[in-house]
């Protein structure tokens, strides 16, 4: 019962909200770069959200930010589970002392505290969306490899697996049409908790003002333009704030309502 | 065991909001008033060294203002008035000057000032390459209480160059700033803070605070909270935006910020070596939409590398040469062979409100007739070195100012063999014009040829000029004797408690 | 003993590997030091032997085993842009993220404890259910925005702290000031604490031994709190080790926020600035606090159990 609550609300709630910004891809209430109307402009009927100090909408603003912030986490769970799962199947099917180095070498990775990995991989990469996802994508490899790779391993020693080998099934046809469709469960989890980081990694760094342009409607990069108007506009930083807390809830309640089904 | 843990629980979380409630400190503002101290906030950390002749930042020249003292100094007016020469005779062939030090001059160690430092001061500031205008000095001669100058050739100028710090001899570089100047400097921390206390020796009236601490706060969301909260009493260079939210126990003061703001552009990159695309970029420039982002409406409008406090060189004309048109701004840019615009990465020092802002404006602006700009902000010490010493830029958003109150100290950089010419420009018309102002010997004549000067970068748009910014000063009520000078300065000697 | 052994010569590998990494990443981010040493107007000749003299020149391994070298001799070079030397940097901002570190971490250990505990022995009451309910919302919020939230309520509407203002002298006039940070990076944590606490505390409940000894009459609390907790500690310990490397970690956002002083600002700063000495020792630092509390939490929860193998402290 209180399992699929969980699930009920995280998906109504994630599809208000998806709904919300994939409008803002294709249409947005005012261009979210005009400079047209008054400056700092409380919430109202014409403005829901407000105007910034600039007299752009921020409403508008907002959906376009938050437009790039999904297609940043998307992209980023597309590259780590994909690469992921990729090293996970083979080294943890195979095992052996490629296994160890790239064990040893995930282990590295994993002692980098991801804000770090970000900050240098950006500063290296430069700015921009693409650069972030990458990024992003590549800070998340470890995690996924690490899950797969030990789903795998266990996978190896059970029956349907064996007798797929005995029916002559060729290693990729285990790999990927015997055995992942088995641990879906596992990876799906990983998936929202692995698509929450990214939402949170991506508003923090444009926070910090790392990889972005100030004129880029982000919703980080504007957090931190809010700050200094927390007096005269809190408006400006609630709102913006809200979308990202609703995103990552409505997810992390899908996740939590999966691993509810699950057990 | 079940009470044991809940009763844990409770008395740290007491312990805890009792630590919160120690630093309720609404207070801070009137223990400052007690202790007769103020605190200063500035936008950005300061050069690593403190040498006040290669400093090339205005934010340095500014707190260095307070330590340092020339033979002479300016004044709120612009005059130039005695400091630590009492007197001064200019002979009949304009080429000696003898300056008369003030007797009882103290530096901060405590030496007195004496003719040997002053020649020392000067030879030093020759050596630093940063004061090439000093090339012109033919020898120093030291009496026991005067120091004569003698020059290759006349300069009206020169006697704004003795505003140079004087300094005790054989100073050691690596020890702290010592001057003459109402403020003895005490400490710093890099980041954080730089602590100035009271010269009890001061020659002069003297400043009237006991203290101050130049608060150093480079996000500007943290300067406004700092503002707001109680933790800075002064601060200038604010944006309207910020100033708006501070009326409650600030004064704001509106002045000049005594720089000329400017989308300066690097003619090094190929569409801006073309004059007619630079011209179209300037069409493009809507001032007054500028001047309500930013200040609220306030601002002076500029048209060439001066501005309006030089009142005697200032031709305010200049800036009507490109009035705002979209639609010629778009034919000038399809006739210089970009129909379709071209890529412009604006960089801009991100610690500087005004510039952000001032950026993301014109960027908008620009992008109506179709350059296709990308805004880099970037740490001002990445600004230094890539910008303004390395030219590996295409333009930016920043304020220029003078070092001393001359026409050469804005103009010189233009010139195509210039050290600082950061933006590359290459006019021999211009070059000629500097030159016969510099070799002009009356001050008519200098001052026509400087004018020539000024008209060139506005004909061949050299750069987007945009403003003298409006400086809006949030001083706290309660204080008072904040003085604009037409110079980017902050003189905190008159800075008084009411 | 062995054990220890082993995991102390992994360690010690990771560390060689992580410190290599960023060597290598800083390098490649930050272009020519003796430009940077010299100006820009600085002659070809003289850059040259600028570099030759720091050896510059020499291949990237013989440079990263020099500094290497002087790193294990405490010399982390010198700053480009202070000109200090980068231990003395360092030390002057150790001490906020330090204790915004503790601070936080004496405030999860402290709420979470107690809350997860009381949620897995009152299970599908309201209180429990309330607390997952709050748990789930709160780790939704990232600690950046709860920071803004702070500022504003505690800061700008009741005055409790003067936001951005943080204070000079020792760690007795900033811990006060360090409240309202610790606790905003605290919180989402502190939710996940209870949330794993009371997971395993009812895994553990499951289990045969705690059904027979429930079976033989003794108090309900007693075998909750005597093997249940113990067992429980694991996971827990493991997981507040991760803890304190987060919260490090995190100071580079958190001190932003609250524009705090430490070590974290000073690694953004130093990153924008192209300050390479600095910002690689940083680097590695916390790198290296990571590490060794993956270590502590491996030894910690073996000695708790030592049925353990070594499988557990992998990071998640």
């Amino acid at each position: 019962m209180r399992k699929n609550t969980f699930l009920r609300v995280g998906l109504v709630l994630t599809a208000l909200v998806v709904g919300f910004i994939v409008l803002g891809l294709f249409w947005t209430p005012y261009s979210p770069n005009a400079m047209d109307f008054s400056r700092l402009l409380p919430p109202s009927a014409a403005h829901p959200m407000g105007t910034d100090k600039f007299g752009r909408d921020i409403l508008s603003r907002v959906m376009v930010g938050a437009g790039d912030t999904l297609l940043i986490a998307l992209g980023t769970v597309a590259i780590g589970t994909v690469v992921g799962t990729l090293i996970g199947a083979l080294t943890g099917w195979y095992g052996g002392w490629v296994d160890e180095l790239l064990m040893r070498l995930n282990d590295a990775l994993a002692s980098f505290p991801s804000i770090l990995i970000l900050l240098v991989l950006v500063s290296l990469l430069g700015g921009g969306r693409e650069h972030m996802t990458l990024a992003l994508g590549i800070v998340f490899i470890p995690s996924y490899a690490r899950i797969v790779r030990s789903e795998f391993a266990r996978a190896r020693t059970q029956n349907y697996v064996h007798s797929a080998e005995l029916m002559g099934a060729s290693t990729a046809r285990i790999l990927f049409v015997h055995i992942l469709p088995n641990i879906w469960h596992t990876l799906v989890s990983a998936i929202t908790i692995g698509f929450n980081n990214a939402v949170l990694a991506e508003a923090a760094m444009s926070y910090l003002s790392i990889g972005v342009s100030p004129d880029e409607a982000s919703l980080g990069y504007m957090l931190s333009e809010s700050q200094s108007m927390l007096d005269s506009a809190p408006w400006y930083a609630l709102g913006t704030g809200a979308v990202i807390v609703l995103l990552i809830l409505g997810v992390s309640l899908i996740g939590e309502g999966l691993q509810r089904g699950e057990n | 065991m079940n009470k044991r843990i809940l009763t844990l629980f409770l008395s740290l979380t007491l312990l805890l909001s009792l630590a919160a409630c120690g630093s309720k400190d609404t207070n801070a503002t009137d223990a400052r008033r007690d202790a007769n101290e103020i605190v200063v906030g500035i936008a950005q950390d300061l050069e690593n060294s403190l040498d006040p002749y290669t400093s090339v930042t205005a934010a340095n020249r500014e707190v260095l203002f307070n330590v340092f003292e020339g033979l002479v100094k300016p004044d709120a007016d612009g005059n130039l008035i005695p400091a630590v020469a009492e007197r001064w005779e200019i002979s009949d062939d304009q080429l000696t000057y003898t300056f008369h030090l003030r007797p009882g001059v103290k530096f901060h160690d405590g030496s007195e000032v004496t003719a040997m430092d002053v020649a020392w001061s000067i030879d030093k500031a020759m050596q630093s390459g940063s004061w090439k205008a000093l090339d012109n000095i033919d020898a120093v001669n030291i009496g026991d209480t005067f120091v004569s100058v003698v020059l290759k050739a006349a300069d009206s100028d020169f006697l704004s160059y003795m505003t140079l710090a004087i300094i005790p001899e054989e100073y050691d570089y690596g020890a702290d700033p010592v001057g003459t100047g109402p403020f003895r400097y005490v400490s710093r921390a890099a980041q954080q803070n730089l602590v100035l206390e009271r010269f009890a020796d001061y020659w002069g009236e003297g400043a009237k605070v006991d203290k101050v601490t130049y608060q150093i706060y480079e996000n500007a969301e943290a300067l406004v909270l700092a503002l707001k909260s109680g933790a800075v009493d002064i601060c200038a260079h604010l944006t309207a935006t910020q100033a708006n939210q501070l009326t409650e126990s600030f004064n704001i003061l509106e002045g000049t910020m005594n720089l000329v703001q400017a989308v300066y552009l690097n003619h090094a990159y190929e569409p801006l070596a073309n004059e007619t695309v630079r011209k179209a970029l300037c069409y493009a420039l809507d001032r007054e939409q500028v001047f309500d982002v930013v200040a609220d409406g306030h601002g002076t409008a500029v048209g060439s590398s001066m501005y309006p406090n030089f009142r005697k060189y200032f031709l305010p004309e200049l800036a009507d040469l490109y009035p705002h048109d979209t639609e010629k701004a778009k034919a000038m840019l399809a006739e210089a062979g970009y129909p379709n615009g071209f890529d412009l990465t604006i960089t801009v020092p991100s610690n500087y409100q005004p510039h952000m802002d001032t950026a993301q404006v014109v960027a908008e602006q620009l992008r109506a007739i179709g350059v296709n700009v990308t805004i880099d902000p970037v740490e001002w010490a990445s600004w230094l070195e890539n910008v303004y010493s390395g030219r590996r830029y295409q333009a930016t958003v920043v304020g220029v100012d003078a070092s001393t109150l001359t026409a050469r100290a804005m103009l010189e950089r233009f010139t195509s063999t210039a050290s600082n010419n950061f933006t590359n420009y290459s006019n021999a018309e211009y070059d000629e014009a500097f030159a016969a102002a510099i070799r002009a010997t009356t001050d008519e004549e200098a001052t026509a040829q400087y004018l020539r000067c000024e008209e060139i970068l506005a004909e061949t748009a050299a750069n987007v000029y945009i403003q003298d910014l409006a400086d809006l000063v949030a001083v706290r009520k309660g204080l008072s004797g904040y003085r604009f000078y037409p110079l980017y300065a902050i003189d905190l000697s008159t800075v008084t408690y009411t | 003993m062995r054990y220890t052994a082993k995991k102390i010569a992994t360690m010690l590998l990771t560390m060689v590997i992580v410190s290599f990494l960023t060597f290598v990443a800083f390098s490649l981010l930050s272009g020519d030091a003796a430009t940077r040493l010299l100006g820009t107007e600085a002659t070809p000749e003289r850059l040259e032997a600028l570099r030759i003299e720091l050896g510059l020149n020499d291949p990237l391994l013989v440079r990263y085993g020099r500094w290497l070298w002087d790193a294990l001799r405490g010399d982390l070079g010198t700053s480009y842009r202070y000109g200090q030397s980068v231990s003395s940097l360092i030390a002057q901002r150790l001490g906020p993220t330090l204790t915004l570190t503790a601070l936080a971490f004496a405030l999860i250990v402290a709420v979470s404890i107690p809350l997860g505990v009381l949620s897995a022995k009152y299970a599908g009451g309201r209180l429990d259910r309330a607390l997952t309910v709050i748990n789930q919302v709160v780790m939704a919020v990232p600690p950046f925005f709860t920071g803004i939230l702070f500022t504003y309520l505690f800061g700008l509407v009741l005055h409790l702290f003067i936001a951005g203002a943080f204070p000079a002298g020792g760690v007795g006039h900033y811990i006060g000031y360090l409240f309202f940070p610790a606790l905003a990076v605290a919180l989402p944590r502190i939710a996940m604490t209870v949330k794993l606490l009371r997971t395993s505390i009812l895994d553990e409940a499951q289990r045969d031994y705690v059904r027979t000894s429930m079976s033989r009459g003794r108090s309900r609390s007693g075998i909750l709190y005597r093997h249940v907790l113990k067992n429980t500690l694991v996971p827990v310990l493991t997981f507040l080790a991760m803890t304190v490397a987060d919260l490090l970690a995190g100071s580079v956002v958190i001190e932003q926020v609250f524009a705090v002083p430490g070590l974290g600002r000073l690694l953004l700063t130093s990153i924008e600035g192209r300050d390479e000495p600095v910002a690689r020792a940083i680097v590695v630092l916390l790198a290296f606090a990571v590490i060794l509390c993956n270590l502590a939490a491996d030894l910690l929860a073996r000695r708790i159990d030592p049925r353990l193998g070594s499988g557990v402290g992998g990071a998640a």
